[in-house]
């Protein structure tokens, strides 16, 4: 088998077993980089690739090996989404305003990564400060799918899972702040896994919505995103919001049998008007699990179409603060000759940021701003407490929820870039689990005209151990999760 | 909420974005439209209900008061877009 | 028409903390630029705070010293707005839910009456940087090592009627955090600062007239002089039958007049909404009790105890209590030497003129309070005379010399306590003085008493005036009343 149709856990078993080096099979995927992602029918997956350092980490990985020094991750090649910062390498978050911005430091989910001596080979697009669901908000371009050039691999960390699915790396990172691991996720045939709000630390990770922001893995099986939540989870003291709770071994419990657990499926996430395929695809993929012993129970998450309109105050709210940073002053882009500082601010931002950016801060100001605070913040905080209590009830009843992840499979590029609310429309699965805390995944389930769907499993607070398990059973027994784009084998 | 003209520009000034005369227009429309999705809110009755900011019940830590940084100003300083002696450069600010 | 004053205060206290609120930059002053701002000061992207312990301790500390009730869930929150100095686009400070409740101090005014102004509230928050107007080519540059320095906000009542009334109110706080060792109280460096809010109302008028708010007033004496012209300049518009525009105004001590500030911008929305980077800090009763049983003696306590148990009079106390300068030093003083009455003498006599004639702080003063202590114990001990400390004193402030007892002995002020010597000088005065003993001894004894003098200072000048004069007077008293 070629290497890079290996999994994250067959290039570490294979590193460890001698049969090929960090240096070669890292060297396999720069070039796969080279030639499947640059130019006008290149993916674009990556915003920044760097060859050199992933080398000499590769050569260190692999120092460290033969001194008897090696982890599961050692010279495992990987990638980061754009939005960690990393030290002395460019991190954009896919925006003109960052497009010089060398961080002097490194995000906490990186130092664990490199602690490890896992190799990162470069940094992947994604929607500008990870605001959109299709990958065409990021300056650096549009990221195309791997399984159909014509259609958007999803957002906003759409340039990992093009990467991942087109298999430049065997693994990359996400972030999730409304299904920005999830959604990509599943329009590519990934699984990927949003984990409970405070498990992996936000510290060096740019602020889109702190409430709501949380990193997982983005990799090809439920073993794989194991392996990676392993070395991305952690509790941080820099991290106000990281909950001091010990990591388990996410794929000790891999295994553990399925027998006995309810399944609750939300009625709320079969609406009348989904589309016939992918209710088809959804329902096959909890037939699995019904073989595999679990039950299934219709229940209800009363707020769920309250999720929208609540995200679209309480993201944009927060963003607008954190975003107020990007100022010209310190650091990232400033506008020719200001010629006052309130010149510098209006003209560096109005030019630095894209329009979806620009959007989302206005709306923000606006819901913060004297006399509308209560009608929407507030209004919106209410609603997160609805919604978080929808899903607490249910877990007393069921071990996990399962339903689509996106109305629709990858549509074509520019089809909603038009209308915001339109494209908003493509997060309605997923936002809640952001807004209530919860741990969210995306697993491969079948492809609706040649293009991947996922379905998605909700667990209870800290169960992401559960979810994996489920979800690794489940790809035991099934096959989406092995079907590669066309032209990748 | 249909916002209008002067709305657009008064939101743009609070949160410091040029926007160009041309482009109002659209924000004015796009803006309104996405208020008219959030307001669906309005749809339920939260009079008893106590807001959420956290979606963990958890508790503020607390850091020791210890001086942990060293002075790396060469470093931190190296994306300034305008530096001299030390100090970040901004147009003059007037009080 | 008749007009009454409204004052509230606003007074920003920086926290004595070593590190930064959120972070663990040092907050010592006086830093190059920029050398003590760490990526969170700087407000770089991605970078978090975490809250230092200590700047918790301190706010509730502040609130158990005024008796207020103290917020068991406080909550920080974002206020929004750009400013060059101000890295992150917004301050972290708390709006609903302060550390500090409502609570109280009592002020003593000039006459001696005090009144109690009540304390709304006191919250944390974040300072900001300091822009540098020099000019660096037409440009301003922006130092943020100040940016995260702890801070508590302390805003008054309304219930401040005069500008001395404000100052004594400044005043009562910067002792009360001194004494607390909250804030180092230095007002030149800016470790504490007063925004004053001032409107009028016609005397009667129940509700408050529009009022405009002086920011950043950095001494007491300013404090005075900036609420002063601004009543004065609110009262001329009003006469006129102006109206006052609620705004900001900047004190000019220069000019000595206000003026406004900002106003061609337009009022600014804060946009406030919680954190969500920070949690909500919650403590239990057992914390605010630990630290309640921890206070040190607080500025009142001391005054009461200074006059219940030392003697004082209730100004002298008052005057011995007022700073925690004036308190420590006298209190040390006042130990070394053991006699309460006489260290307050000393301190509020030669001591306070001579910090009073060469404007020294009494922190610097040349004369330490161990130094002065000894120097009155050698008083009491009857080493030197009265006379004999003003002159260690003089020398010491002069820093002639280190040690008492070396000063004393070079100045030659050692008293001649001998008995059997000063008996011998005495004995001799009346030898030679026959004509004043017998008026002595003719004299009414009532009248004695007055005549003693002339022995005694023939006695003085016969000793070089280092007989110890009390021993004089009673060695005198025996030998003539012995005649009578």
């Amino acid at each position: 088998m070629a290497l890079h149709n290996l999994t994250l856990t067959q290039i570490s078993k294979g590193l460890e077993a001698g049969d090929f080096t960090s240096v070669e099979i890292t060297q396999h995927f720069l070039d796969r980089i080279e030639q499947l992602d640059k130019g006008d029918n290149g993916l674009n997956s990556f915003i920044t690739v760097t060859p050199e350092q992933a080398l000499a980490d590769a050569k260190a990985a692999d120092e460290r090996r033969a001194a008897g020094d090696a982890s599961t991750w050692t010279g495992v090649p990987f990638a980061h989404k754009d939005i960690f910062c990393t030290d002395g390498t460019l991190t954009t978050c896919g925006s003109k305003m960052l497009g010089n911005f060398v961080p002097p430091y490194d995000a906490t989910v990186v130092a664990n990564m490199k602690a490890q001596g896992a190799v990162c080979l470069g940094k992947t697009n994604m929607d500008e400060f990870a605001m959109g669901s299709s990958n065409e908000s990021s300056f650096f371009g549009p990221v195309k799918n791997p399984w159909n050039h014509e259609t958007i691999p999803g957002g906003s960390s759409g340039g990992s899972a093009a990467a991942v699915a087109a298999r430049l790396v065997p693994a990359a990172t996400g972030t999730d702040t409304g299904g920005s691991i999830r959604q990509p996720s599943a329009l590519c045939g990934l699984t990927g896994l949003k984990p409970t709000y405070g498990r992996c630390s936000r510290w060096g990770m740019i602020a889109y919505a702190s409430s709501l922001d949380q990193a997982g893995p983005m990799a090809r099986t439920a073993e794989d995103a194991a392996m990676m939540l392993n070395v991305m989870a952690s509790f941080d003291e820099k991290d106000s919001t990281s909950i001091e709770q010990d990591v388990p071994d996410y794929t000790a419990t891999l295994n553990n049998e399925l027998a006995g657990k309810v399944i609750g499926l939300p009625k709320e996430f079969f609406p009348e008007s989904l589309d016939g395929e992918m209710k088809q695809a959804v329902m096959n993929a909890i037939a699995e699990f019904e073989k595999l012993g679990c039950t299934v129970k219709e229940i209800s998450l009363p707020s769920t179409d309250l999720a929208i309109p609540a995200y679209y105050v309480v993201a944009p709210a927060e963003c607008s603060a954190n975003l107020s940073r990007m100022d010209g002053v310190r650091f990232g882009y400033r506008c020719d000759d200001p010629k006052d500082v309130e010149d510098l601010y209006k003209r560096s931002r109005g030019e630095g940021f894209g329009d979806e950016v620009k959007r989302r801060i206005m709306i923000g100001t606006y819901a913060l701003s004297t006399g509308f605070y209560d009608a929407y913040y507030v209004k919106a905080q209410k609603i997160r407490r609805l919604i978080k209590n929808d899903f607490v009830k249910a877990f007393e009843d069921v071990d996990f929820i399962m339903g689509p992840v996106t109305p629709t499979p990858a549509f074509k590029a520019g089809e909603k870039s038009g209308d915001p609310v339109e494209m908003y429309m493509e997060d309605k699965f997923t936002l809640s689990c952001n807004l209530a805390g919860l741990p969210g995944m995306s697993i491969p389930a079948g492809l609706i005209n040649g293009l991947p769907v996922g379905l998605q499993i909700m667990g209870d607070y800290w169960r992401e151990a559960d979810m994996l398990n489920a979800a690794h059973k489940f790809q035991q027994v099934t096959d989406f999760h092995n079907a590669a784009p066309q032209g990748i084998e | 909420m249909a916002l209008d003209r002067s709305d657009v520009t008064n939101i743009a000034d609070l949160a410091r974005l040029a926007i160009a005369e041309d482009n109002i227009g659209q924000y004015q429309e796009e803006l309104s439209s996405i208020l008219a999705l959030v307001e669906q809110m309005n749809a339920v009755n939260t009079d008893d209900v106590q807001p959420l900011a956290h979606p963990a019940d958890a508790v503020q830590r607390l850091r020791a008061d210890v001086v942990s940084e060293e002075n790396q100003r060469e470093k931190y300083m190296a994306n300034a877009p305008a530096q001299e002696n030390g100090l970040f450069l901004v147009p003059k600010v007037v009080e | 028409m008749e007009w009454e004053v409204v004052i509230g205060l606003e007074i920003h206290a920086q926290l004595a903390t070593k590190s930064k609120i959120f972070s663990g930059s040092s907050t010592a002053f006086g830093a190059e630029p920029n050398t003590q701002a760490s990526l969170l000061d700087l407000g770089l992207p991605g970078v978090l705070p975490v809250f230092n312990e200590q700047a918790l301790a301190m706010a509730v500390k502040f609130g158990c010293a005024i008796d207020a009730e103290i917020g068991k869930v406080s909550v920080f929150d974002r206020k929004n707005y750009f400013y060059p100095d101000s890295p992150k686009g917004y301050q972290t400070t708390q709006l609903h839910h302060p550390i500090v409740g409502m609570g109280h101090i009592d002020i003593t005014l000039e006459d001696g009456s005090t009144r109690r102004i009540n304390v709304t509230r006191a919250h944390l928050e974040e300072d900001a940087g300091k822009s540098l107007h020099e000019d660096f080519h037409g440009q301003s540059g922006i130092d943020l090592n100040r940016a995260g320095t702890p801070l508590i906000e302390i805003v008054s009542e309304p219930e401040i009627r005069s500008a001395k009334e404000a100052v004594a109110y400044f005043k009562k706080m910067h002792s009360i955090v001194t004494y607390l060792g909250i804030c180092d109280g230095d007002l030149s460096q800016g470790s504490m600062r007063c925004d004053c809010n001032v409107s009028l109302r016609p005397k009667g008028q129940e509700e408050f007239g529009t009022r405009t708010e002086i920011k950043n007033v950095n001494s007491f004496r300013f404090v005075e002089q900036a609420i002063n012209v601004e009543i004065e300049r609110q009262m001329d518009i009003l006469e006129d039958g102006g109206t006052i525009t609620q705004e900001t105004r900047l004190f000019d001590a220069n000019k000595m007049e206000t003026r406004s500030m900002r106003s061609k911008e337009v009022a600014n929305d804060y946009r406030y909404f919680p954190c969500p980077d920070l949690l909500p800090v919650v403590i239990d009763d057992e914390y605010i009790q630990t630290i309640r049983d921890s206070l040190p003696e607080l500025p009142d306590q001391k005054k009461q105890r200074l006059m219940d148990e030392n003697g004082l009079s209730e100004y002298d106390a008052g005057v011995l209590s007022a700073t925690r300068e004036m308190a420590d030093y006298f209190e040390a003083v006042a130990k070394t030497c053991g006699d309460y009455k006489l260290a307050a003498n000393w301190v509020m006599g030669e001591l306070s003129a001579a910090l009073n004639k060469n404007e020294v702080d009494i922190k610097n003063s040349p004369v330490s309070a161990a130094q002065l202590g000894a120097m009155i114990a050698r008083i009491i001990d009857n080493t030197i005379s009265s006379k004999g400390g003003k002159d260690v004193f003089a020398a010491l402030w002069e820093e002639k010399g280190d040690d008492v007892d070396a000063l004393i002995d070079s100045l030659g002020l050692k008293q001649v306590s001998d008995s059997g010597a000063i008996e011998a000088i005495v004995d001799d005065v009346i030898a030679n003085s026959p004509k004043q003993v017998e008026q002595y001894v003719s004299a009414e004894p009532d009248k004695r008493g007055k005549m003693i003098g002339y022995f005694v200072g023939q006695v003085m000048k016969a000793s070089k005036g280092s007989a110890n004069p009390g021993m004089v007077n009673k060695v005198l008293k025996e030998k003539l009343d012995a005649k009578c």
